[in-house]
Parts: structure tokens; C-alpha cells; sequence
């Protein structure tokens, strides 16, 4: 199967991360992933959305969110950038230390990461990328095919 | 679907029947003011119904430990009921599962309160 991708440019809002997370929804139901997995991935994206949005860009109307999904023979590619100060993800605490695990926030980046089989975490000056893979296995379409 | 949320006293305990998603914007802000104003009428023994509670994300997760604290906080108790798998497994994978008081059937959690 040849690569498909498609990509989005979304505003910095709510709308974007409610959006975010239902196409990616639908282009896990189209990768052949069942439920639970989709659950997961659209998960995954609402968390890096949320990033993007509010931690990023910081609901800065003049800043934009773009989040690109590839599809290929075995994995799932989903990118988000935003246009943010750059997030050093090695500052983030775990928020499964004791000391940590009653704070109302810093979990959105561990459940990416418990969610997709690869993250990325890119910062620079001018934003953070965010890729994220989840690969595929037993495509109903793949294994219709082979058992014809 | 956004979240909606009602009350109901059993014995003396204030059950929040919560449906929908606590999520970041809308549904963690129901939560968020449902508890608190139960709190502010001197209504301390709360169970968060959360059989309805089809999808909860990090922000979720962080106001029901925002819930839970700021009853705590104020002499109150906060437990919660009949939990997705979804959001048990959400609890479980956050060690926030043995935090929680966490009941699957309403009498016994109402009879647990003290």
C-alpha cells in the first residue's frame, strides 16, 4: 500500500483539540485498529492537542496548530507542531513519583507515551514537534486478503 | 457529548450521577463547581457516580484529584462509583486506582461513609 497523509492547519482553540481528537479517531477506524486502540490513539492526540494549544501556543490566535497524519504498510504516523517556546520534555515530572501523584496536572505527555508505541519529543525556538507512531497489526482488510 | 450532572441524597450522602466527558473546558468545570458548591453547603460525603463517564482525559484525571484534595482538605470524603473500564484502566495505569476509594456497588459505598 502506498503512503497516504493528510495534514490540517487549526487555530489555537478548544475546537481544535476536540477536532484533533476525532479525526484522529477516524483515521485509526480507517488504519484497521479496533476499538481500544482508537480509544488510545484519539486519546494520544487530544493529549499532544492540549500541549499544543494551551502549553504551546498558549491560545495565541496568531499561532497555529498542525497536525499531519501518515499512513503506510506498518505504521500510523500522526505529527503535531505548534508554534510555541519549545517543550523539554526532560523537565516534565513524572507523575508517578510519590510526590507527584496527587498534582492536578503533568500527565498528558506519560499517557502519550503509554498510549503509542514511539514518541518523539522535538523543541526548538520556533515550536515543539510531536511524533508519535502506532503500528499496525492485523489490518481486517490485510488479513481478509490473506486468507483468500 | 459534553458532561451533565445531578445530585441525590442517600443516607445522609450527596451522589453525584456524573455522564458523559470530563474533559479539559466544559466537563472538568461541571466537576469542578458541582463539588465545590456541595462542599460550600456543608454537604462533605460525596460519591461520584461514574457509570455514565464514557471518556475522561489528563485534565479529567487531574480534577477529580483536585475533587478528591479539596474535600479532604475540608474535613469531607470524596469516593467514587461504578467505573468504566475505561476509566479504571485510566486510574490504574496513573497508580491513582488505590488513591481513590473506589466502590462498584451504591449501597456498600454509601454504607462505607463514616
Amino acid at each position: 500500500m502506498a503512503a497516504d497523509r493528510v495534514s490540517y492547519t487549526l487555530d489555537s482553540t478548544l475546537e481544535t483539540v476536540n477536532n484533533a481528537e476525532e479525526t484522529a479517531g477516524r483515521m485509526a477506524a480507517e488504519a484497521g485498529f479496533d476499538d481500544e486502540e482508537i480509544m488510545k490513539i484519539s486519546m494520544a492526540v487530544r493529549e499532544a492537542a492540549v500541549n499544543a494549544v494551551l502549553h504551546g501556543n498558549a491560545y495565541d490566535p496568531s499561532k497555529k496548530v498542525t497536525l499531519a497524519f501518515e499512513r503506510n504498510d506498518k505504521d500510523l504516523v500522526i505529527v503535531i507542531r505548534d508554534q510555541g517556546k519549545g517543550l523539554d520534555a526532560s523537565k516534565i515530572p513524572d507523575p508517578l513519583a510519590p510526590d507527584n501523584l496527587m498534582k492536578t496536572s503533568g500527565r498528558g505527555i506519560f499517557l502519550i507515551r503509554s498510549f503509542m508505541d514511539e514518541v518523539e519529543i522535538k523543541p526548538s525556538q520556533t515550536g515543539t514537534e510531536l511524533r508519535m507512531i502506532k503500528h499496525v497489526h492485523g489490518n481486517p482488510a490485510d488479513s481478509k486478503e490473506a486468507l483468500q | 457529548m459534553t458532561m451533565k450532572s445531578s445530585t441525590r441524597q442517600v443516607d445522609g450522602v450527596t451522589i453525584v450521577d456524573l455522564s458523559g466527558r470530563i474533559t479539559l473546558g466544559e466537563g472538568s468545570v461541571v466537576l469542578r463547581e458541582t463539588v465545590r458548591d456541595l462542599l460550600s453547603k456543608g454537604q462533605k460525603k460525596i460519591l461520584l457516580n461514574l457509570g455514565d463517564v464514557n471518556y475522561i482525559d489528563s485534565s479529567g484525571i487531574g480534577e477529580l484529584v483536585s475533587a478528591f484534595t479539596t474535600a479532604k482538605n475540608q474535613g469531607g470524603e470524596l469516593k467514587l462509583l461504578n467505573l468504566t473500564k475505561k476509566v479504571h484502566d485510566l486510574l490504574q495505569i496513573t497508580k491513582l486506582y488505590t488513591v481513590f476509594d473506589v466502590k462498584d456497588d451504591e449501597a456498600t459505598a454509601v454504607k462505607s461513609f463514616k
